[in-house]
C-alpha cells in the first residue's frame, strides 16, 4: 500500500495517527496527512510500543504536535522524555501545540 | 540482471526511491553480514579508498572560477568546483580555508587535481598539501600569463589526468575501508522518529566493524548537550567537545544574535514541518548517533580524523552545504542525509544519500529521496529494517549507483568563513 493511502488520516485501524517517543511525553507527533478535529486518534509510544488514543480537537498538519494532557502557560513540554521548551499559552488535551503557544527556553 | 520494472510500478508519481530493487540485484545484501560486507572502490596512493573517481579543476580563489570552468568545459569528465573565497583571509579563517581546499583535493573520491589560482604562492600551497596524498596534482597561476594561456596549459594537463583516471579500476574493499558522514537537513518531527534513528542504527551496526563515522552541527546540539556530552568515549573527550559547543554558543550565537534565533534555528522549513524549538530539533538530530556508539574525538572544522576507526564529532555549522563540505574535506567519502521536509542538497565529490520518513515529502518530491523509511511511522518497518535498508543503499551507492542528488546535478559546495576578510 502506498503512503498516500495511509496518509488519508489513517483509515487502516492498526496504523497509528500520532506517535510519542517516551511514556513521559506530554505531546505526540501527528504522522498522517489530513488529521481533522473530532478524530479519535490512535497513538503509539515508540519506546515501549504501548498504545493510547487522543481525541483531536484541532485540524493538525502532519509532523505537528498534539497535547496529550491539558497544558497551561509556563508548563514544560516533554518530548523524547526531555525538556523541549515551555508553553507561552494554554493548550488543552487534543489541541495543536506549536509556535503559537510554545517557545524555546534557550537563546 | 537488474530490471527497472520495479520503478515502473512505483506508487510514487514524483519519482520513486528504489531501495526495493535490492532484491533484483545480483549482489549479496551487505546488511545480511555486516562483518564481511564489502564494496567496490578505488584504492588511492595513500591507501584510502574512494567511491567516486573525479578529476577536479580546483580554483584557489573566486577570481579563478572562470578559468576552472573553462577547463572543465574543454575536457569532458572533469569537474570544476567554483567557490566564493580565497582572497585576503587571515589567521584561523585562512587556516580553515586551506584545510578545506586541500581536504577536498585530498579526498579519496578525487583521482587527480588541477589547481588554478590568481598567483603562484597560495596556488602552490594547495598543490603541496594535496600532493602529500601521492595523487597527481598540478597548479597554474594566472598572473603573468592571462586566462587564455592558463586555460590552454591546464586543459592539456586535465586531459592527461582524466584519461589516466578513466583506466583506474575499482577493487573489492572491506567495509572497514569506508568513511561515512552524517548531517540532516530541513528536519521536521518525522526525522527524529524515523530517518535520523535509521542513520543511528546504521552506525551502531557498522562502527563496530571498523568504519569511520562523523556527526556535527554544533548549534543544533543545543537542548541535547547533556546527552551529547555523555556519549563521549572518555571524560577528556567529553570536556573537549563541551568547550567546542560552549564556544559556539558564546562566540557565535550570543555574540551575533539579534533575537532568540527563532527565525533561523529552527528554520522556516523546520517550523512548517512541526518543529517548534531548538531543543526539540536537537533531540531529533542526536538520534543520528544511535544507541551504542561513542565518539572518540572532537574535530576542528574540516580536520581529518587521526585516532583510527570510530565515530567522531566535527565542529560545524548546521547549514547543510557548509557541513557536508567540511566533512568531505575531512576525508569522508559517502554522506547519509536524513530529511523531513525535503532538503535537495548534493556535493560535488561526495555522494549524498537522502533518507526520509515523511510520507508527504515522498509523495510530493520523492525524486530527491534515496531511502524511503515512511514504513517506520506506520509501524510497518522497524528501525532495524530501516538501518539495513540504509546499509544496503550505502554499499550500492559506493559501488556506483548515482544518488538522487547526483542524478539531479546537485553540487553544492560552501566553505565556512569564520569572519570578515582583511
Amino acid at each position: 500500500m502506498s503512503s498516500q493511502e495511509s496518509g488519508a488520516a489513517g483509515q487502516k485501524s492498526n496504523i497509528p495517527q500520532v506517535l510519542a517517543h517516551s511514556p513521559k511525553d506530554n505531546v505526540a507527533v501527528v504522522v498522517v496527512e489530513g488529521l481533522k478535529a473530532g478524530t479519535k486518534a490512535l497513538g503509539v509510544v515508540t519506546e515501549d510500543n504501548s498504545t493510547f488514543t487522543v481525541d483531536v480537537k484541532d485540524d493538525i498538519p502532519i509532523g505537528h504536535k498534539v497535547a496529550l494532557i491539558d497544558l497551561s502557560d509556563k508548563d514544560t513540554v516533554i518530548k523524547y522524555g526531555q525538556d523541549v521548551g515551555r508553553m507561552v499559552a494554554a493548550a488543552a488535551k487534543g489541541h495543536h501545540v506549536h509556535t503559537q503557544n510554545m517557545k524555546t527556553k534557550r537563546w | 540482471m537488474a530490471t527497472i520494472a520495479h520503478e515502473m510500478t512505483s506508487p510514487y508519481p514524483g519519482g520513486a526511491p528504489d531501495q526495493l530493487m535490492t532484491k533484483s540485484l545480483e549482489a549479496k545484501r551487505a546488511s545480511s553480514d555486516y562483518k564481511n560486507a564489502s564494496f567496490r572502490g578505488w584504492r588511492r596512493e595513500n591507501g584510502r579508498v574512494g567511491v567516486r573517481n573525479h578529476v577536479v579543476i580546483l580554483p584557489l580563489d573566486d577570481l579563478s572560477n572562470s578559468a576552472c570552468e573553462a577547463v572543465a568545459n574543454n575536457v569532458k569528465g572533469t569537474m570544476a568546483i567554483p567557490h566564493a573565497y580565497g582572497r585576503l583571509q587571515f589567521g584561523e579563517d585562512l587556516d580553515l580555508f586551506f584545510r578545506t581546499l586541500i581536504g577536498i583535493g585530498s579526498n579519496p573520491n578525487v583521482a587527480a587535481v588541477v589547481v588554478i589560482g590568481i598567483e603562484d604562492g597560495w596556488t602552490g600551497r594547495v598543490v603541496d598539501g594535496i600532493a602529500k596524498t601521492g595523487k597527481p596534482v598540478v597548479g597554474f597561476g594566472i598572473e603573468g600569463h592571462g586566462d587564455i594561456a592558463t586555460i590552454a596549459k591546464a586543459s592539456y594537463q586535465a586531459k592527461r589526468f582524466v584519461q589516466w583516471a578513466s583506466e583506474l579500476k575499482r577493487e573489492e574493499c572491506p567495509i572497514s575501508d569506508l568513511w561515512v558522514s552524517t548531517k540532516c537537513g530541513e528536519s521536521d518531527t518525522t526525522t527524529g522518529l524515523s530517518s535520523c534513528p535509521t542513520v543511528g542504527n546504521m552506525y551502531d551496526k557498522l562502527i563496530p566493524h571498523g568504519i569511520y563515522g562523523v556527526f556535527g552541527e554544533t548549534s543544533e546540539i543545543t537542548g541535547a548537550e547533556h546527552l551529547c556530552r555523555e556519549r563521549a568515549a572518555t571524560p577528556d573527550i567529553a570536556e573537549k567537545w563541551y568547550k567546542m559547543w560552549k564556544a559556539y554558543q558564546d562566540d557565535v550565537i550570543e555574540a551575533h544574535k539579534t533575537n532568540d534565533l527563532s527565525d533561523s534555528q529552527p528554520t522556516k522549513g523546520n517550523i512548517a514541518g512541526g518543529l517548534t524549538t531548538i531543543e526539540e530539533k536537537a533531540l531529533g538530530n542526536l538520534e543520528k548517533i544511535g544507541r551504542k556508539c561513542r565518539y572518540i574525538d572532537a574535530l576542528e572544522p574540516a580536520e581529518t580524523p587521526a585516532k583510527g576507526p570510530g565515530l567522531y564529532y566535527m565542529d560545524s555549522s548546521s547549514a547543510a552545504a557548509e557541513c557536508v563540505t567540511l566533512m568531505a574535506a575531512g576525508g569522508y567519502v559517502v554522506h547519509t542525509f536524513p530529511t523531513g521536509q525535503g532538503n535537495v542538497i548534493g556535493n560535488p565529490i561526495v555522494p549524498v544519500i537522502k533518507i526520509s520518513g515523511n510520507p508527504k515529502t515522498l509523495r510530493t518530491m520523492g525524486e530527491h529521496i534515496d531511502v524511503d523509511v515512511t514504513g517506520v511511522l506506520r509501524r510497518e518497518m522497524t528501525l532495524d529494517q530501516a538501518g539495513d535498508a540504509l546499509i544496503d543503499m550505502i554499499v550500492r551507492t559506493c559501488n556506483g549507483r548515482l544518488t538522487a542528488a547526483e542524478s539531479l546535478g546537485h553540487r553544492e559546495f560552501s566553505m565556512t568563513k569564520l569572519y570578515r576578510s582583511a
